[in-house]
């Protein structure tokens, strides 16, 4: 244990479960630049070799190399795994194979079916027969108790991507934890928990009790899925090539058990520079040495894959894992929490070439140090793949422990959860309140028959308060198909493991999403300011528009058009918020279509904005494509102006630049003329 | 005071340093074959807006746009009242000025007007087109007396001035005419840097929209490298006109 110990500064972490407190009295702020850097050692060379190959056997295969059809994934469900044994200094992998997707039917044995069907592999008939007549899965128990009136909504897409068949994700564990403090006391600690949960036996308190109960068992198998490959990591990591294992240890176990629509891994680099820092200063590692087991871990990350269905991959746009990590940032004491090993995570889309996943997130500061500002620009001009996100913004919501899970949801790592909620389609509810609640495209009467828009003319005071009925209706609706999902996801496919890494009683966050913000914005526009006429089909329902005039459109930072998008934002908020969520959780809300908007435009009929059936629906919080006539500045200033406090959950504003249109720096000469040169700066 | 404008770019980062607020002015006289904004041409047409306007429209993206205003077009001389007072106002301000022109429409007749705008002109970006007079008709038709004639007058009163070329391939990429180029620019006392633009076709579906035939249609654009070893030639004209006065007095020397 001395040896374990030795040379860290103890505190309040020696006590109690605390990482942060860990992080705070042991990291090395690091200021300087990236010429510290190494480059990748022969071993990683040839691994990453073999791990290329690998990968592009998988893309000629088809997107999928190999599917488990005959093993219930479990943390302990496989035999150790390895590409090469000797290359290999960080290792374990999901199944019994490298890239074998995993079978992992609690979420849903129809989705799992699906996903193996679709690449031409079968469940083995006996676990389907499990999982339908034995074991209740998730979207079962959802589709149980769903009402008639959710499953219309959710089948015309006025609610979309629910995870009703699908693993919820967006929790990120601990798995700091397992480095720092190993299994045994991480075991123990919830065994205290256990026992301070007695008394009163209040419906809470079983399930929580429960819930415990299953975290230690997932605990128990984690030390097994250890032993599996030869380590004891029942006791806190010794060195830096322990802690990184143990670390990863903890993650894979959580991704063998939960398929989940985001795996975030947290907040990891600065954490592991410690241990790194402690075996350069004894001596027992090199700076290359140090690289490499970075290098190798991010291979790993590189190599999770879940079994998904086609369809699963349309509406994210590919076949992501949302293998979050969280990099950089500022300590709420005002040191940086960039550490040298923020640098060598960066390093590894050097040296390992560019991919995107894991997502690489830096958590922006304006005070963060210059060197690290610098290298993050050249590594995203190099490779593309890193995502920025506010600390400055963030940190005073969730402090200076918190990371990313999926592409913008905060919390705090270990303290605070999310219960992912998809998104409610803004627009098309804009077209139930002018129809009185009928599909515009089915002709099916999915919403409240509400009193639809008569005449010719739409009236902007009367589509305002029809929508707003409208807008109530789909918000009561939503949340409460949401309390069903997770009620049923914790039943039925609880993240055990995941869970255990995490503090007794943690904060939750019900996250909410809408689509459509800048349809709806435009087409309450035109109503308002230029006239929109209403083409009705021979069943008198409204299926087109026509609009005479122009109208200030969302996007080019006009107020005009820019406030009818804050006061929706802010009332669908207002109206969520009436409503009990699940477990007592918080509210939030997103505006981050980020890749599914395809689909959504798919399912949403013309607006009246102009748009046709069919075209995508603008992603996040942008404008309406082509719609932004003032360039990049007026489009973010729009996007700006929506309240962030309304929708803590994220915002985006998808922007993308032709290199070249970001400014030239060699086609200018300078002339040594000796004259004044006016004030340049770039 | 109200100007007419074509429209207005937030996020510029071609027209001057920084990321600036662009302002494209509606009208130009010049009917450049490689014109890249046709739409910007006509005169009697556009946005009106007012100098107020356009200020309080940078003030809210200042934050971001923290370079300046560049005033472009279009042709912004077409227009010169406003520019004098959208640049006095935006001096008072402590807010970087541009001006991207041609100056086609210099006249020493207006004098006192140019010397109130160069007043508050931190830079120019001074577009010539061809150093040759009877080439500068054909590709723009107007001759360029007024446009070189803008520069010198930019050069006594001192006003920091940027030169670019746009290089088209067979109209403005001959040798002697870039090096001619360099050669005035040596002239000038206010030149310090120059650029040279690649020609591109990407204005193409403008010219389609406007109905109108595209004057280029077999040019290709211009290459990286091309633009390289143009630059090199300019260069090579500014160097040997500094030069010059030196080996004109060691040849007066030697004889």
């Amino acid at each position: 244990m001395t040896d374990t110990l030795e040379g860290f500064n103890s505190g309040k972490w020696n006590e109690e479960i605390n990482v942060r407190d860990f992080i705070q009295r042991n990291y090395t702020p690091y200021e300087g630049g990236e010429e510290f850097l190494e480059e990748p050692g022969e071993n990683t060379k040839k691994l990453w070799n073999k791990c290329l190959m690998l990968l592009k056997a998988e893309h000629e295969a088809g997107g999928v190399l190999d599917m488990d059809t005959e093993i219930v994934s479990s943390i302990t469900s496989h035999n150790a795994c390895y590409i090469d044994k000797e290359l290999e200094k960080i290792v374990g992998f999901q199944t019994d194979y490298p890239l074998k997707r995993a079978l992992q039917p609690y979420g849903g044995i129809r989705m799992a079916q699906n996903s193996c069907n679709s690449y031409g592999y079968e469940v083995n008939p006996k676990i389907t027969e499990i999982f339908t007549k034995y074991r209740k899965t998730h979207n079962q128990g959802v589709f149980d108790v769903y009402t008639p009136e959710m499953k219309a909504a959710r089948h015309s897409g006025i609610i979309t991507g629910l995870p009703d068949a699908y693993g919820r994700g967006r929790i990120i564990g601990d798995y700091r934890r397992v480095a720092l403090y190993g299994t045994d006391r991480l075991i123990e600690d919830k065994k205290n928990q256990f026992k301070s949960l007695e008394g009163e036996m209040t419906p809470e308190r079983i399930r929580l009790r429960e819930e415990i109960a299953e975290q230690i068992k997932a605990l128990g198998e984690l030390k097994e899925l250890g032993l599996i490959y030869g380590f004891d990591i029942s006791k806190p990591a010794k060195c830096a090539k322990e802690a990184v294992q143990w670390l990863y240890f903890g993650f894979l176990a959580a991704v063998k058990e939960q398929n989940g629509a985001a795996m975030s891994i947290g907040r990891t680099s600065t954490f592991l520079d410690i241990y790194i820092e402690r075996d350069l200063k004894r001596g027992i590692l090199t700076e290359s040495e140090a690289q490499e087991l970075i290098d190798h871990f991010i291979m790993k990350l590189r190599f999770v894959k879940f079994a998904r269905t086609p369809e699963y991959n349309e509406l994210f746009s590919g076949d992501p894992t949302w293998v979050t990590e969280s990099i950089g940032g500022m300590g709420v004491d005002g040191r940086t929490l960039v550490t040298k090993n923020s640098f060598r995570y960066l390093h590894t889309l050097e040296n390992l070439g560019t991919s995107p996943e894991p997502n690489l997130t830096v958590l922006w500061s304006v005070n963060l140090p210059f060197g690290f500002k610098k290298y993050c620009a050249k590594i995203s001009i190099k490779t593309s793949s890193i995502q920025y996100e506010n600390d400055d913004l963030m940190r005073t919501i969730h402090g200076d422990d918190y990371a990313i899970a999926c592409c913008v949801s905060s919390m705090v790592t270990g303290k605070e959860m999310q219960f992912f909620g998809a998104r409610a389609n803004l627009a098309k509810c804009l077209l139930y309140a002018i129809n009185g609640g009928i599909d515009e495209i089915s002709g099916v009467q999915v919403a409240p028959e509400y009193r639809a828009v008569e005449g010719e003319y739409l009236d902007y005071d009367d589509v305002m308060a029809k929508y707003d009925d409208m807008l109530e209706w789909l918000a009561g609706l939503y949340v409460n198909t949401l309390n069903i999902i997770h009620y049923m996801h914790d039943k039925y496919c609880y993240e055990r493991l995941q869970m255990a890494l995490h503090d007794r009683d943690v904060k939750r966050y019900f996250a909410t999403g809408i689509a459509g913000l800048s349809v709806v914005a435009d087409s309450l526009s035109a109503i308002k300011y230029a006239k929109v006429k209403a083409i009705r089909n021979e069943n008198n329902v409204i299926v087109d528009y026509e609009i005479e005039g122009t109208f200030p459109k969302y996007g080019n930072n006009d107020d005009r058009a820019d406030k009818i998008a804050v006061d929706l934002v802010k009332n669908f908020m207002s109206k969520i918020k009436k409503h009990y969520t699940y477990r007592n959780s918080i509210p939030t809300l997103s505006i981050l279509t980020i890749t599914s908007n395809v689909v959504y435009g798919k399912k949403t009929g013309n607006t009246p904005d102009g748009r046709k059936h069919g075209i995508p629906l603008a992603p996040g919080a942008n404008p309406m494509h082509g719609r932004d006539e003032n360039g990049a500045i007026a489009s973010l200033a729009s996007v700006a102006k929506l309240p962030f406090e309304y929708a803590k959950d994220g915002i985006s504003n998808t922007f993308s630049i032709i290199p070249d249109a970001l400014g030239k720096d060699d086609t200018i000469v300078q002339l040594n003329c000796g004259c004044s040169t006016g004030n340049i700066t770039k | 005071m109200n100007g007419f404008i074509h429209s207005i770019e937030t996020c510029g980062t071609v027209d001057g340093p920084g990321v600036r607020f662009v302002v494209f002015m509606q009208g130009c006289p010049l009917r450049c074959k490689y014109c890249h904004n046709p739409d910007t041409q006509e005169t009697g047409s556009g946005r009106k807006i007012s100098t107020d306007e356009i200020l309080a429209q940078y003030k809210s993206v200042r934050e971001f746009a923290k370079g300046g205003i560049t005033l472009s077009g279009g042709e912004p001389l077409m227009q010169l009242e406003f520019a004098i007072e959208l640049f006095k106002k935006a001096k008072q301000l402590k807010i970087h000025t541009a001006l991207d022109t041609s100056g086609a429409v210099f006249s020493r007749g207006k004098i006192s007007k140019f010397n109130e705008l160069i007043k508050y002109t931190d830079l120019v970006l001074l577009d010539i087109k061809h150093i040759d007079n009877i080439e500068h008709k054909k590709l723009t038709n107007a001759g360029n007396e007024n446009i070189l004639d803008f520069a010198r007058y930019l050069s006594e009163n001192n006003v920091p001035v940027l030169i670019r070329h746009v290089l088209v391939r067979g109209l403005t990429d001959k040798k002697s005419d870039l090096e001619n180029l360099g050669a005035f620019m040596a002239e000038l006392k206010n030149v310090h840097s120059f650029e040279v633009l690649p020609y591109h076709n990407m204005a193409i579906p403008k010219y389609e929209a406007l109905k109108r035939d595209y004057p280029l249609k077999n040019i290709a654009p211009a290459t990286e490298n091309e633009v390289k070893t143009a630059q090199n030639i300019i260069l090579s004209g500014y160097k040997f006109a500094k030069k010059l006065p030196e080996i004109i007095s060691e040849a007066a020397h030697d004889r």
